[in-house]
């Protein structure tokens, strides 16, 4: 199960390839994942992201290959046990619209049973962590704006403290000005916190800005893995449309 | 004689016949809702049984009350109680709406919210009792309210094998070819009816406080 070459590794993919039905929606990915990075997964609708992110915290299983988190097989691990050890933020229709703020922030830390006063504490320091009022606590996601929305997202995603983070898109159905307050936002976050982060962009800004290496997938493939600086000038020739696309549109583009 | 003077004279009667009636829809709504709810959640996780489970309970439906009655008549211990037989043919007429709408208000819980209550480590069962029923409770409680509305009604026809009820005073009125009986029944039936469907429309309402 162990592999000392994997040590700096939080998440190992092994030639790992997910068949759904008769559609191959990830071919031999081969991609390590390092402790404390934020790896974004930049691709186009269909490229394999989200199954990449899902295979993670096992909500899909490797039709061949395997996925290691902390040097063991998402298959060995208790799906259960695995999925509380990893934060997960996804577009905000993840909260429970029937809880209040506090009780999504809460979810985690309740279902391990933590003390209810350890728990009020952590939601307070929370809300506290990204800049929400704690009086929003007693509100309905609905009664919330996006920007919040994604705020409690993050807290709840972060409320057990643990020590991999999986995030799908979350700012992506945001307007431009919030998007881009919560992006640096996460960005300094992140230097504070230093977990391991795994992003889903399709936005190559986003990932410019956030990742300390990006990996970029095409129709299921690992195209390149590379960090900002040298995805900026990469010789690759998707890398190179992608900056043609994006900084082309540089004045008028929506960034999504 | 009008109907004010006859509810007014008859109060005691109309009062028993309203009680039995109320009897027989809240025991039946209780088996209907006691069998029904974990059966439509049951179809949700075993998707197969949906189509049998569902045609079953259609074609409950389109049995004709009387014959229902009857047949059920000739059952050992049920059929020696005209009550009895009035409670469970009404429980099984109120199934279809409520195992329909608890399997649709489960199965149109937003997808994204139930995978990321499983990406945080959810097990099937908190995801059932913490995020999918409460979701779907609103819809589960319409169909409840469809049921009940429904079986007020149909309670009436009881009184035809001596179940009691306001049905009672319907046949009453139908024997003597007196409009007025009919209606001392039908009346306090329909206001039933509605009562029921402005409560429990309230209680819907308020089983969602985050809709808003």
């Amino acid at each position: 199960m162990t592999d000392p070459a994997h040590d700096s590794a939080a998440i190992v993919f092994e030639r790992v390839s997910y068949v759904a039905g008769s559609n191959l929606l990830l071919r031999d990915l081969d991609l390590e994942v390092r402790r404390g990075e934020t790896l974004v997964l930049l691709g186009r609708s269909g490229s394999g992201k989200t199954t990449t992110l899902k295979l993670i915290n096992r909500l899909v299983e490797p039709s061949s290959g395997r996925v290691l988190v902390e040097r063991r097989s998402t298959l060995d691990w208790d799906p259960i046990g695995l999925r509380r050890r990893i934060g997960y933020v996804i577009q905000e229709v993840g909260l429970f619209p029937h809880f209040s703020v506090e009780r999504n922030i809460r979810l985690v830390p309740e279902l391990e049973g933590w003390d209810g006063n350890r728990i009020a504490g952590r939601v307070r320091e929370l809300l506290d962590l990204v800049g929400l009022d704690p009086a929003l606590g007693r509100r309905y996601p609905r009664e919330l704006s996006g920007g919040q929305r994604q705020r409690v997202g993050v807290a709840r995603a972060l409320a057990a403290d643990p020590p991999l983070l999986l995030m799908d898109e979350p700012f992506g159905a945001l307007d431009p000005i919030t998007r881009n307050d919560l992006q640096h936002e996460f960005r300094a976050l992140q230097q504070r916190l230093n977990k391991t982060v795994v992003f889903v962009t399709h936005d190559l800004r986003e990932a410019l800005l956030l990742g300390s290496r990006i990996a970029l997938l095409e129709a299921g493939r690992l195209v390149l893995v590379a960090t900002p600086e040298e995805f900026k000038h990469s010789s690759n020739p998707l890398a190179m449309a992608y900056m043609a696309a994006f900084g082309a549109g540089e004045d008028g583009r929506d960034g999504s | 004689m009008n109907l004010v003077n006859f509810f007014l004279n008859n109060r005691l009667e109309l009062s028993q016949l309203t009680l039995e009636h109320l009897r027989l829809v809240g025991l039946s709504m209780l088996f209907a809702i006691v069998a029904g709810v974990p059966l439509g959640i049951a179809i949700t996780r075993w998707r197969r049984l949906n189509k049998p489970v569902l045609g079953t309970a259609s074609v409950i439906q389109t049995i004709p009350s009387l014959a229902l009655f009857g047949f059920l008549l000739a059952v050992p211990w049920l059929g020696e109680r005209a009550d009895r037989i009035a409670v469970l043919s009404l429980a099984l007429y109120a199934l279809l709406p409520i195992i329909r709408n608890t399997y649709t208000g489960i199965t149109g819980v937003d997808q994204a919210i139930v995978e990321s209550g499983r990406g945080m480590g959810m097990t099937d069962r908190q995801l059932l009792f913490q995020v999918e029923l409460p979701l779907a409770l609103p819809t589960i409680i319409a169909g409840v309210r469809v049921a009940t509305v429904l079986t007020v009604g149909v309670a009436t026809i009881a009184a035809a094998i001596g179940a009691g009820g306001l049905g009672e005073y319907i046949f009453r009125g139908l024997a003597m070819v007196n409009d007025q009986l009919i209606l001392a029944g039908a009346i306090p039936a329909a206001a039933l009816a509605l009562f029921a469907d402005f409560g429990l429309d309230l209680l819907e309402k308020r089983l969602r406080p985050w809709a808003a």
